[in-house]
């Protein structure tokens, strides 16, 4: 089953640490798909999807960043009203928590990023009710 | 092996084995005479002329080294008020070297040296390199201070004088030390433990593995009170043997003690310093194996002796004798500077309390700072170890909240812990400033 590897980035709550962050990726020359920041009090984590998650990675690390690889699915949808609601359903119906998710639609199309425990699982029981799961390629062509 | 003589400490461990194993009655006989003539040569320093005058203690008074808590003591404002030279004991022209401290607040402290007590200090740092196993064929990086800091200087002439390649690195520029270190084989280094960590976290981001890719064995560090999980944490980082040194300016720099290879506390050089535990308010010898302030009374130098000098460092006795067969006393780490304590919303807090909460834990990294604001507000910023983020939010704030509730449980005060990332702190190519208070009680 097709897996999309996210990555995620401890940056601290205050000006500038984006701009850090991505200003790294840009040196490495990663195009950025899709981020999702989430803050907590004096931090945050930068979520993002990128073409190349390894050199992303390897690269803020270089620089002293906490960064790290999750593994998460990108799920199609139609881009129509009730289609987020047929993938939250789907994965209900299996007793599968949705945990982060975020999406971006481009060129029509309607692109899931799902963070769920188990990736593989998720990513087949959605595929077999007629999903198209992403490859990490995929979802830079979108 | 059949016929084989009785079992010896290897000679190539001591640098003096008959001063370093000297029986304790031999050894007090030895400081009486040495406390004798420092009085005999402070009574041509005003300062203490002045002060013997006024006690009327007299060198033939001093029986036994319990006797020198008749002479008065010497304290950090005493060399201020009498700076630049009114503690010398010696004409200028035998001094030939000066020393000071930093002096952060006002007036440095002056410290002289006699051709003689160079060669002492030497003396004492090659005893302390050689019960840990220093040998000539070491490459030894001296990574500290050179200038008016004695430990760069300090520890330079020890270490040559053990017959070491020394490389007068300096701190900083880690680009740089990694490089000699690799060009030419380093097996030793004399480093800030602040810094040693620092280093650790370069080298990680480098990618270069120490244990693989360099040729450390030991590491000395000292000028900076640090506790037991920092050198744990030294020692896991850099995969290398740490041992932990104390001195003062005041007295000659660093050599004043040394851990051995028991690392089980530092001996402490009798034949050179009287060493007292006292309380601080008091002034009273602590009881046996009691935490209080180190006091010193230098009985082997020459160009400025000092009576009981009041160190403000908290340390404690270990008892019995050490298995390495050295007689010299051995103090415990330093536990703070009686100086160092905070008070934060009526409670008193040693750095070190906390500094040893954080390093025993492995999701925290190498650097922090204490902040105190406002009306007793207390912030403690603590590094995210690269290796523990799981890229999970709500795992982040739940260590968060985990470092302040084992923060509570040691100092009875819940701070505020911010966690940032690794590198983000200050790092001081000195000594650490670990605390920063702007509150306005």
């Amino acid at each position: 089953m097709n897996t999309v590897k996210l990555l995620a980035v401890f940056a601290e709550n205050r000006p500038g640490q984006a701009a850090r962050v991505t200003g790294i990726l840009a040196r490495a020359n990663i195009n950025i798909r899709c981020v999702t920041v989430a803050s907590s009090g004096s931090f945050g984590v930068m979520k993002l999807l990128v073409n190349d998650p390894d050199a992303a990675c390897r690269a803020l690390q270089k620089e002293g960043f906490a960064a790290t690889l999750t593994e998460v699915i990108a799920v199609e949808m139609p881009d129509k009203p009730g289609a987020l609601h047929s993938v939250a359903e789907c994965l209900a119906n299996h007793d599968i928590n949705l945990a982060n998710t975020s999406g971006f639609v481009a060129n029509n199309r309607a692109i899931l990023v799902v963070e769920v425990h188990e990736p593989v699982q998720a990513g087949e029981i959605l595929n077999e009710h007629g999903f198209h799961i992403l490859t990490q390629k995929e979802t830079m062509a979108v | 092996m059949p016929g084989a003589g009785p079992i010896l400490a290897p000679n190539h461990m001591f640098w003096h084995q008959q001063l370093e194993t000297l029986d304790r009655p031999s050894l007090e006989v030895l400081q009486i005479e040495r406390l004798r003539e420092t009085i005999r040569r402070l009574e041509r320093v005003p300062f203490y002329r002045d002060k013997f005058l006024q006690s009327g203690v007299k060198p033939e008074a001093i029986k036994s080294s319990d006797d020198v808590r008749r002479l008065p003591f010497t304290t950090a404002a005493d060399l201020r008020e009498t700076y630049p030279a009114g503690l010398l004991a010696v004409s200028r022209d035998e001094v030939i070297r000066l020393h000071t401290t930093s002096g952060s607040t006002g007036k440095p402290k002056a410290v002289f040296f006699s051709r003689r007590d160079v060669d002492t200090a030497a003396d004492l740092i090659a005893r302390a390199l050689c019960m840990t196993g220093v040998t000539r064929s070491d490459v030894f990086q001296n990574m500290m201070g050179y200038g008016l800091f004695t430990g760069g200087l300090g520890m330079h002439y020890g270490a040559e004088k053990v017959g070491c390649m020394v490389i007068p690195a300096g701190p900083g520029t880690s680009e740089r030390q990694l490089m000699l270190m690799q060009d030419f084989r380093t097996t030793v280094v004399h480093i800030l433990p602040s810094y040693a960590l620092y280093f650790a976290d370069f080298l990680e981001r480098k990618g270069v593995d120490p244990r693989k890719d360099l040729s450390l064995r030991k590491a000395f560090v000292g000028a900076e009170a640090h506790t037991e999980e920092t050198k744990n944490k030294i020692e896991a980082a850099l995969g290398l043997d740490v041992y932990n040194s104390y001195g003062l300016t005041e007295m000659n720099g660093p050599g004043v003690a040394f851990e051995c290879e028991s690392k089980c506390g530092m001996h402490l050089w009798e034949d050179n310093y009287i060493l007292e535990i006292i309380n601080p308010a008091t002034g009273e010898a602590v009881g046996e194996e009691e935490t209080g302030e180190l006091v010193l009374t230098s009985i082997n130098r020459e160009a400025m002796p000092l009576l009981r000098y009041r160190t403000r460092d908290l340390t404690s006795l270990l008892p019995g004798p050490c298995a390495c067969g050295r007689t010299h006393r051995r103090i415990h780490r330093i536990k703070g500077r009686s100086d160092d304590m905070l008070v934060v919303r009526g409670v008193n807090i040693f750095p070190q309390q906390i500094e040893r909460v954080l390093m025993s834990m492995p999701q925290i990294g190498h650097n922090y700072l204490i902040l105190l604001e406002g009306l007793d507000e207390m912030t403690v910023r603590v590094e995210l170890s690269p290796a523990a983020f799981d890229g999970e939010v709500g795992h982040v704030a739940e260590l968060q909240n985990q470092v302040a509730e084992k923060l509570r449980a040691e100092i009875w005060v819940r701070p505020k812990v911010d966690l940032v990332a690794s590198g983000s702190l200050p790092v001081a190519e000195g000594k650490a400033k670990r605390v920063i208070d702007k509150r306005s009680l």
